[in-house]
């Protein structure tokens, strides 16, 4: 009798203790805090997303919006009737333009990360050597550049990389060269625009990671029998890695959808994705099948991030 | 030689004496080569002397202890030693070279450092194995090592493991077993124990004589603590304002201080001012204001009379008690204010005359709490003419 009843007991303040353990498990505080960066998320990214991707999957039509809907139905004879066009997808494929844009942006971006990264390292590994006085002004100095407008800075970069610009005007003046060197209108141009550009979003990661470095971490190395150089592969490119890969992120994402930099700066034969995309949505007029070259690029860039992610997780979970 | 080869007892006799000399330490025998000599070393950062004109001599399989408080030069000296900072003047010369102009990483020094400077995005065994890496060993020849090493400090077992998966302990072995693995020459280690719990910090203290002893490194260990100097050194070097204040082993640091500062720096100890009224063969006697009296002191110092000068008197050293003792000199009388009782001793702080407090110490002999002292006694402090030290600076 007395077991039933103690049993009975905990029973029940097992229950009860679910009961708790439920109301209480939902945290407030925390959940807030989570909701409205991820409301911002959804309202913002998410949505637009999906309305993108439904734009891609129709066709084109004379119209206002451009586009054929999706769902069409009519309640007397009782259809719905729901066309997806994946035409958009396959032409993509088919055409060699779009998957030429698509290599030549990541292969310009690309090169232009690793450039911006080489460039920023020094500056970063300089900055977060320097006296905690001076690395403000330094950093403030990095920052600077965005107290002007962007478009304002890649014209500057037009006046100094055009044929009669400031650096050709200075070469031949000083006899280096006799004939104007063209730049503008380059591949070259577009990296100097990119690099220059991004280089703030490099220059910040880097540093942060490497102002966290323990310094005696150095002089262990050395200790140990580790020449500078060596020292420097094998410990401080390590400790700087997060600030490597966030900052080639920060550079290399936009950087492939780049527009502006190589409509200003590019050449008729510089190829890339973002001017594709202009070019289809307002002198093609084509949406779906701007649409969809938008949604093939977000897939190109976010899946290989996705796994890097993943395997940096699985890597820390160790 | 013949016969003490022929007649044994007597080469018994030979062989006890010449090991009495063998384990006589190197630094008493004369004209022994110093392993570590360091030249009139001067570091200067802009206008403040970090280190003052050290000369010191460490010699082989010495456990040598820089103590001093923050500020008094001896990191700055240890980091002179490993090359991470170049003397403004003078020599170090380790093991007959000089280092001047030698780089770190060619010096056959290795250093453990203070906060360890484990490499966090390696393994243990990658942490243990860097150095011998870039010795351009052989990979069998690293993994025999860096193993043997890891057994030794009792870590094989979590080879694998990245350093902020170890306990603080742990990762002080870590650091111990990476500096050794090289086998170098001499040991530098820079508040070995400091970031250890008093428990675990006594285990490795004895640990870490083992481990010097098994190995012959020359150890020169940095250190604020006194006790941990203590415990752990062959010689203590005082450090005060870049400078060596007194070199002895521990024994004559703490008994026969040569200065106020090495006196109250190491343990605690109770001064009385006074000035001598007579220089007597081998003792002295002080005329203390503090004291109340003249005090009796054997001595080995050179004095003039009238001359001011600090009676020393540590506080186990002083017998205190209710009852008149037979014995006149060096007695002194006083009130108790305070008493503490820390287990194994009892402190209490005695009240004079004059208005000098004095700390004595006793140990709890009985468990008895009737016999105890307490506050308001009136008691007398006396002590042995022999317990106390005469300092002049």
């Amino acid at each position: 009798m007395s077991i039933q009843t103690g049993s009975a007991w905990v029973e029940g303040s097992g229950s009860r203790l679910a009961k708790y353990n439920l109301l209480n498990r939902i945290n407030w505080g925390r959940f807030s805090v989570i909701a409205i960066p991820m409301l911002w998320l959804a309202v913002f990214f998410f949505v637009p997303f999906l309305v993108v991707f439904k734009i891609s999957l129709s066709e084109t039509a004379i119209a206002v919006p451009p586009y054929t809907a999706l769902l069409d139905w009519n309640l007397e004879d009782a259809f719905i009737n729901l066309k997806l066009n994946l035409g958009n997808y396959l032409f993509l494929f088919e055409d060699s333009f779009y998957i030429d844009a698509y290599l030549s942006s990541i292969k310009i971006a690309a090169i232009s990360t690793v450039f911006t990264l080489l460039i920023a390292f020094p500056i970063a590994y300089m900055i977060a050597r320097s006296k905690p006085t001076t690395r403000a002004l330094l950093l403030s100095l990095v920052i600077l550049p965005f107290w002007t407008s962007f478009l304002l800075r890649v014209y500057a970069w037009m006046g100094f990389l055009k044929k009669n610009g400031l650096i050709n005007e200075f070469l031949l003046s000083t006899g280096i060269i006799d004939q104007p060197l063209i730049m503008l209108q380059t591949d070259f141009a577009v990296y100097i625009g990119i690099v220059y550009t991004y280089l703030p979003f490099m220059v910040l990661p880097l540093y942060s990671a490497l102002e966290k470095m323990d310094i005696t971490l150095l002089e262990a190395a050395e200790d140990l029998g580790s020449k500078p150089a060596t020292s420097f592969f094998l410990i401080t490119v390590p400790m700087a890695m997060p600030g490597i890969i966030a900052g080639c992120m920060l550079v290399f994402i936009p950087a492939v959808g780049e527009f502006v930099i190589p409509a200003l700066l590019g050449g008729s034969d510089t190829l890339m994705i973002g001017r594709v995309l202009w070019d289809e949505f307002f002198l093609n007029r084509d949406w779906p099948m701007a649409s969809a070259v938008a949604v093939v690029m977000l897939i190109v860039l976010v899946l290989p991030i996705m796994m890097i992610r993943n395997s940096q997780g699985k890597e820390e979970a160790v | 030689m013949t016969s003490t080869l022929t007649i044994e007892p007597q080469s018994e006799i030979v062989a006890a004496a010449s090991v009495k000399t063998s384990k006589m330490p190197l630094w008493k025998q004369e004209g022994a080569e110093p392993f570590l000599r360091i030249e009139n070393i001067t570091k200067k950062f802009g206008e403040f002397t970090a280190v003052d004109n050290i000369s010191l001599d460490i010699y082989k399989n010495e456990l040598f202890c820089l103590l001093g408080g923050s500020g008094s030069g001896k990191s700055t000296l240890l980091r002179m030693l490993a090359g991470f900072e170049s003397p403004t003047s003078g020599r170090i010369i380790i093991d007959g070279v000089d280092m001047a102009g030698i780089q770190p990483w060619k010096r056959p020094v290795n250093m453990m450092f203070q906060s360890y400077a484990l490499f966090p995005h390696l393994s243990v065994e990658e942490n243990v194995a860097f150095g011998l890496k870039r010795e351009g060993l052989d990979r069998s020849e690293v993994k025999q090592r860096v193993a043997k090493m890891l057994d030794m400090v009792q870590l094989g077992h979590l080879g694998k493991r990245k350093p902020n998966q170890l306990s603080g302990g742990q990762r002080q072995r870590v650091a111990l077993a990476r500096s050794l693995v090289k086998r170098p020459k001499l040991l530098l280690l820079d508040e070995p124990l400091g970031a250890l719990d008093k428990k675990l910090r006594e285990e490795t203290q004895f640990e870490l004589i083992n481990i010097q002893e098994e190995l012959g490194v020359t150890f020169v260990v940095v250190t604020h603590d006194q006790e941990e100097a203590m415990t752990l050194a062959s010689r203590i070097g005082v450090m005060n304002h870049g400078v060596i204040v007194q070199t002895a082993e521990p024994h004559d640091v703490y008994e026969y201080p040569n200065s106020r500062f090495v006196a109250e720096f190491i343990g605690s100890v109770n001064l009385f001012e006074g000035r001598v009224v007579e220089d007597l063969p081998d003792s002295v006697k002080i005329d203390s204001k503090d004291a109340g009296k003249i005090l009796h002191v054997y001595h080995g110092i050179s004095c003039a009379p009238n001359q001011k000068v600090h009676v020393a008197l540590r506080p186990e050293k002083t017998h205190i008690s209710k009852e008149k003792p037979e014995q006149q000199e060096n007695c002194i009388k006083g009130v108790i204010e305070e008493t503490a009782y820390m287990g194994s001793l009892s402190v209490y702080r005695v009240r004079l005359a004059s208005g000098m407090e004095v700390r004595v110490t006793q140990p709890n002999t009985t468990r008895e709490l009737g016999a105890r002292l307490t506050w308001n006694d009136e008691v007398y402090l006396y002590w042995d003419i022999d317990s106390s030290v005469v300092l002049t600076s």
